[in-house]
């Protein structure tokens, strides 16, 4: 099976956003970047496969050269190449453009293929969109948000989940499937997959060699205002014995939030 | 025009597709114009006729035994056609699993970007400006689309339903064809869960639990906590879902949903800062905890300092004796 893993480099999220309002960006400075956490149980169930029925996993992702370290991780988990398609702009939180990127890519560089995993969504931008576009873009079959893969031959069992239950979902391949927790538990690096990914070059391709304009790439989204959420502010704490307060929270929920 | 796309699970349509359509009306009437809605599936003809009272004033049933079972590929097929003919200035879904799911596939058929997930809609020198929360809710963005149709998914629980109102509208019956091979994959089975659950995403009331739940037996009793109360789910933190004591599917947070209930109350939960950006736009928050330093007390607007296993039963007969007096 030919797999290729698509991943990004964001943010830690255990760490704190910072807005600048005047250019409408996240501030980057002090931040702690890591892979985007959807994105290992795409690359864990990657290897499964390979591990159960051969065959070769490339991993990709777009972005700055700083994603290369996110590329070596993915190898020193197990993969067998990597590719950078170097993409300079910072987060545009357009999906439609990053699956532009991607399909072309996969056209020209990477047409042979079984399946294209992604993470469900990118922790930051959190469209949950590219899987969808590159499947439409190149006409495959798509299973997102899924728990559980299974492929047979040319053919593919997933399950997705739904409100309040799940779908199985039934394809051929080649296909688009995006992977979320529950999937699989991602391994750790070991220490000689560390050292073989140390060695590995991975060849950087620009969105020109491509064959995208600017204006192919020109983001559609146009942000005119970024913020902080409202302020939520400590409220009232209430006194009494635990009786006493669940008695009074029922009252107050009731007539001062009037939520209930 | 506004077309939106609603969504039916057997047979029935779903709320927050309504909520769409309300949302819909709203920027509509704004900007002068009416609001057409679609629904894909076999032999639609079982349709309420409330429906129309919730916005839409023409209602398009595109029909093909083969929708019967939803496929990205067969749904963005019909309402690529429709959206052909309509030439709609926008076009609304729920953010639900399916809206997720089949948006972007149609942005990208029509070469259009997409605005995922928003929480507010807005008008703005004559285009539609979307809010978003980015970062599961730790940065808010707004923003306009460059490309046309502008399309949106709309987050559910979030855009109210607008009043009822007495018109009554045109269903229009459309045969969609699909070629052969244009399908190459489809939902098969729908697995349920335990009874009907409702999913965390939609619920208006979640009773959440986290580390100090002790146990995954303790689970128990949030889920007879969320029994007692309509319209509620039973929600739970990184950890609880990490140690294995309740579904993933109900673990809240940047690693898990990003939700925006009416009530959202956390027992034993410190307030981790990816759980604290997925919960912090619920309306209420409630916290229980017996760590008065945690940071779940910064957000709530009502807190208990104390024993969780001391409150929830005394919070179950509070709230059972509340509902039975109506």
């Amino acid at each position: 099976m030919n797999i290729l893993v698509f991943v990004k480099r964001v943010p830690d999220t255990e760490s704190k956003i910072k807005v600048n309002r005047e250019t409408k960006s996240i501030i980057e400075e002090g931040l702690n970047f890591i892979i985007n956490p959807n994105d290992e149980f795409a690359v864990e169930e990657a290897l499964r496969l390979k591990e159960a029925k051969g065959g070769q996993i490339t991993v990709i992702s777009v972005g700055s050269e700083e994603s290369l370290t996110t590329l070596k991780k993915c190898l020193a988990m197990g993969a067998d190449e990597a590719a950078l398609i170097k993409d300079d702009l910072k987060e545009t939180y357009d999906g439609l453009r990053t699956a532009k990127i991607i399909a072309r890519a996969v056209e020209r560089k990477f047409p042979a293929f079984d399946l294209l995993l992604f993470g469900k969504q990118a922790m930051g931008a959190d469209n949950l969109q590219v899987p969808s576009m590159v499947a439409e873009m190149l006409d495959l079959p798509q299973a997102n948000v899924v728990t559980k893969l299974e492929v047979d031959g040319q053919k593919g069992t997933a399950v997705r989940e739904i409100e309040g239950a799940s779908e199985k979902v039934v394809f051929t391949l080649p296909a688009v499937v995006s992977a979320q927790k529950g999937l699989n538990e991602p391994r750790y690096e070991t220490l000689k997959g560390i050292m073989a990914a140390k060695k590995k070059v991975v060849p950087v391709i620009t969105i020109e060699e491509l064959g995208l304009s600017k204006e192919d790439v020109a983001p559609l989204v146009e942000a005119t205002k970024m913020d902080m959420p409202p302020a939520r502010h400590a409220g009232k704490i209430i006194q009494g014995t635990p009786e006493e307060a669940a008695k009074q929270l029922v009252s107050l929920l009731r007539r001062e939030a009037k939520v209930i | 025009m506004f077309l939106v796309f609603v969504e039916t699970r057997e047979g029935k349509v779903k709320k927050s597709s309504l909520e769409a359509l309300g949302e819909a009306k709203r920027r509509a009437v704004e900007l002068g114009c009416e609001v057409n809605a679609a629904i894909c599936g076999p032999h639609l003809g079982c349709l309420h006729p409330e429906f129309f009272s919730y916005g839409a004033s023409k209602v398009f049933l595109l029909e093909n035994p083969q929708l019967a079972q939803y496929s990205p590929q067969g749904y963005v097929l019909a309402l690529h056609e429709l959206v052909g003919e309509l030439n709609p200035k926008a076009i609304f879904f729920a953010a639900t699993a399916m809206g997720k799911d089949l948006a972007p596939r149609l942005a990208a058929r029509l070469g259009v970007s997409l605005a995922s997930d928003c929480t507010k809609v807005g008008v703005k020198d004559g285009k539609l400006e979307f809010t978003r929360p980015i970062y599961a809710g730790k940065a808010f963005l707004s923003f306009t689309l460059k490309s046309m149709p502008q399309i949106a998914s709309l987050r559910p629980n979030v855009f109210p339903l607008i009043e009822p109102l007495s018109q009554a509208g045109e269903v229009v019956k459309k045969d969609v064809s699909i070629p052969d091979g244009a399908i190459q994959g489809h939902v098969a089975e729908i697995l349920k869960g335990t009874g009907e659950e409702i999913d965390v995403t939609e619920a208006e009331i979640i009773v959440s639990g986290g580390r100090g739940m002790k146990g995954p037996e303790n689970f128990a009793l949030l889920k007879e906590l969320a029994a007692i109360i309509p319209r509620s789910a039973v929600g739970a933190s990184r950890s609880a879902v990490d140690s294995e004591w309740i579904g993933h599917q109900h673990q809240v947070g940047q690693t898990g949903k990003t939700v925006s209930p009416n009530l959202y109350i956390a027992f034993g939960i410190s307030g981790a800062i990816q759980h604290l950006a997925g919960m912090s736009s619920s309306k209420v928050i409630v916290a229980v905890n017996k760590d008065p330093e945690a940071s779940i007390f910064k957000v709530a607007d009502y807190g208990i300092v104390g024993d969780l296993f001391q409150v929830i039963p005394a919070l179950k007969e509070g709230l059972k004796k509340l509902f039975a007096e109506g």
